[in-house]
């Protein structure tokens, strides 16, 4: 049975209109993409699929998504004036459409993002799935499963055996409950990448001890998003 | 153990038995299912009233002309309108309630009560109700967990989104905690708040889920007015002692049967209803993105 509703479902979320699923998941999703590459960045080209390909302006998507990539969250009122706080803060952005990937779900988003200052550089594709729930199944070319509403952890490392055991073994000990783990690899014994879903926030001391193993390349932490 | 909210009989039959009032029971619910403490419970519902208020003050006075055009500061001009058809009170919950909807529809900040598209009822209802009868943010704040539990419960048995059941399930589910509110607030008993309940479902029930150009603007925005009025006269009615004669349980049974059986075209998709109508695609033509890939056929990705 499906887990109850909270009241706060039934009064709430407080959200920027007009559609849970066009502004407030959409905004997510860009939240989501920013922590992955860990600034807002200064360009992102935008995909609206199927559903959101020829809504995508009506409901005002393009203008949750900008909001999102810079940081605002689903409540907050500068959504409806993004393209002007966009421009300030040295985000170019493109949009486009495809109106017919049917292998894809009906509200699904790409979206390429890049940091000139940094030098980063991620593509990430989110689903809208209604009431504001997202999840992002693809980041870099790695299918993956998270909805930010827990903690995530993505772990790229090599594909080493008892890797997936010792870095679960190691957020065990952090008294962390792991609630999904999703592992992708390009090939065998090549790079994979583990997204984990933890019901609490990781320790700072704990993700440095990750960081420094040597068969670890790279961890991005997403705490909760709002 | 708290209620789980699964019928309106067991909620009744526990406050008969408690002597709790309606609110207490869903209270409970929420600190025992979610892990909130009272305190975040009262703070939490507090700040979505205070959300509903400031969205029917930005409604009456904020630019509220939406993108596409459709929805063009109707609440500012129903309140301008020099003719009062019935009373100022009644020209007042309709501007409330279609100017909070309003907000929603240009992207402004509202409590999606129970959704986002029938975000303007809740507002409409209860400033009218705490403005005309002096009631307490408190009591309002009851109010609200009583129709908080009315939604519940209709999710449970039924549906409150317009994709699985149609705009009965959204609009007509939130004119359903406004009846209940009002009763509840107004001091009426457990049973008149019910048979509010039931009554409002009577009078939403068949409602179909059409929007032009899929966008939540025409007919929602004046759907919320009309549902927060229909919530006043459930709440009339109720409140008399009428008996809504099919009990309530068996109303919420029924708008879950007709959501099941109503064709998709009614369900949000914007393929019924007024958005098939000749007026709304040539809207859905013109708001539309027209610039869109259509990506070749590939057999690798079927």
């Amino acid at each position: 049975m499906a887990e109850k509703s909270s009241i706060f479902d039934m009064i709430g979320p407080v959200m920027i209109g007009p559609s849970s699923s066009h502004t407030a998941g959409v905004v997510r999703i860009a939240r989501a993409a920013i922590r992955i590459l860990g600034s807002i960045p200064t360009e992102a080209v935008v995909t609206f699929y199927n559903s959101f390909a020829r809504t995508y302006e009506g409901h005002g998507s393009d203008r949750a998504i900008v909001a999102g990539l810079l940081g605002y969250a689903p409540d907050d009122t500068r959504i409806r004036t993004a393209f002007d706080h966009a421009a300030d803060a040295g985000l170019k952005y493109t949009f486009q459409s495809v109106g017919n990937a049917s292998t894809m779900h009906p509200n699904t988003i790409k979206l390429n993002l890049y940091d000139d200052r940094t030098g980063h550089r991620v593509e990430v594709v989110g689903q809208s799935r209604g009431g504001g729930v997202i999840r992002i199944v693809e980041v870099d070319g790695f299918p993956s499963d998270f909805s930010g509403a827990l903690h995530t952890l993505i772990i790229d490392a090599n594909d080493v055996p008892g890797s997936i055991a010792f870095i679960a073994s190691v957020i065990a000990h952090d008294q962390c409950n792991i609630a999904t783990m999703f592992v992708s690899r390009k090939g065998r014994n090549d790079a994979a990448r583990q997204f984990i879903e933890m019901d609490s926030p990781i320790k700072d001391i704990t993700l440095a001890y990750l960081r420094q193993l040597s068969w670890v390349q790279r961890i991005t932490y997403i705490p909760t998003l709002d | 153990m708290s209620l789980l909210f699964n019928d309106f009989a067991s909620w009744g039959e526990h406050c008969a038995a408690t002597g709790e009032p309606l609110y207490q029971p869903v209270l409970a619910y929420e600190i025992e299912q979610k892990g909130r403490t009272e305190d975040e419970i009262w703070t939490g519902l507090q700040r979505a009233y205070d959300v509903m208020r400031d969205a029917v003050h930005e409604g009456l006075t904020g630019d509220m002309t939406s993108r596409s055009g459709m929805i063009n500061n109707g609440a500012k001009k129903i309140a301008a309108s020099p003719v009062t058809v019935l009373s100022p009170e009644f020209k007042q919950l309709i501007t409330r309630a279609l100017g909070a909807k309003e907000v929603n529809s240009c992207m402004g900040r509202v409590v999606a009560a129970p959704t986002a598209g029938a975000s303007g009822i809740l507002p409409g209802v209860l400033v009218t109700i705490q403005d005309l009868h002096k009631l307490s943010d408190r009591q309002i704040l009851e109010g609200l967990l009583v129709a908080a539990g009315i939604a519940l419960i209709i999710e449970q048995n039924a549906s409150l989104a317009g994709a699985v059941g149609g705009c009965q399930a959204e609009t007509g589910s939130a004119a359903a905690m406004g009846s209940g509110a009002i009763v509840y607030c107004l001091g009426g008993p457990v049973e008149q708040v019910f048979a509010a309940v039931a009554v409002t479902i009577q009078c939403m029930l068949g409602l179909v889920c059409d929007p032009v150009a899929g966008l939540v603007e025409v007919p929602c925005v004046v759907r919320n007015a009309s549902a927060a009025a229909i919530a006043f006269s459930s709440a009339q009615i109720a409140i008399a002692g009428i008996d809504p004669v099919i009990p309530v349980d068996q109303c919420v049974a029924a708008l879950g049967e007709v959501g099941q059986a109503m064709e998709t075209r009614y369900k949000e998709t914007a393929l019924g209803g007024l958005a098939a109508t000749k007026r709304g695609k040539e809207i859905e033509k013109m708001v539309l993105v027209q610039d869109v890939n259509i990506l070749p056929d590939d057999p690798d990705e079927a």
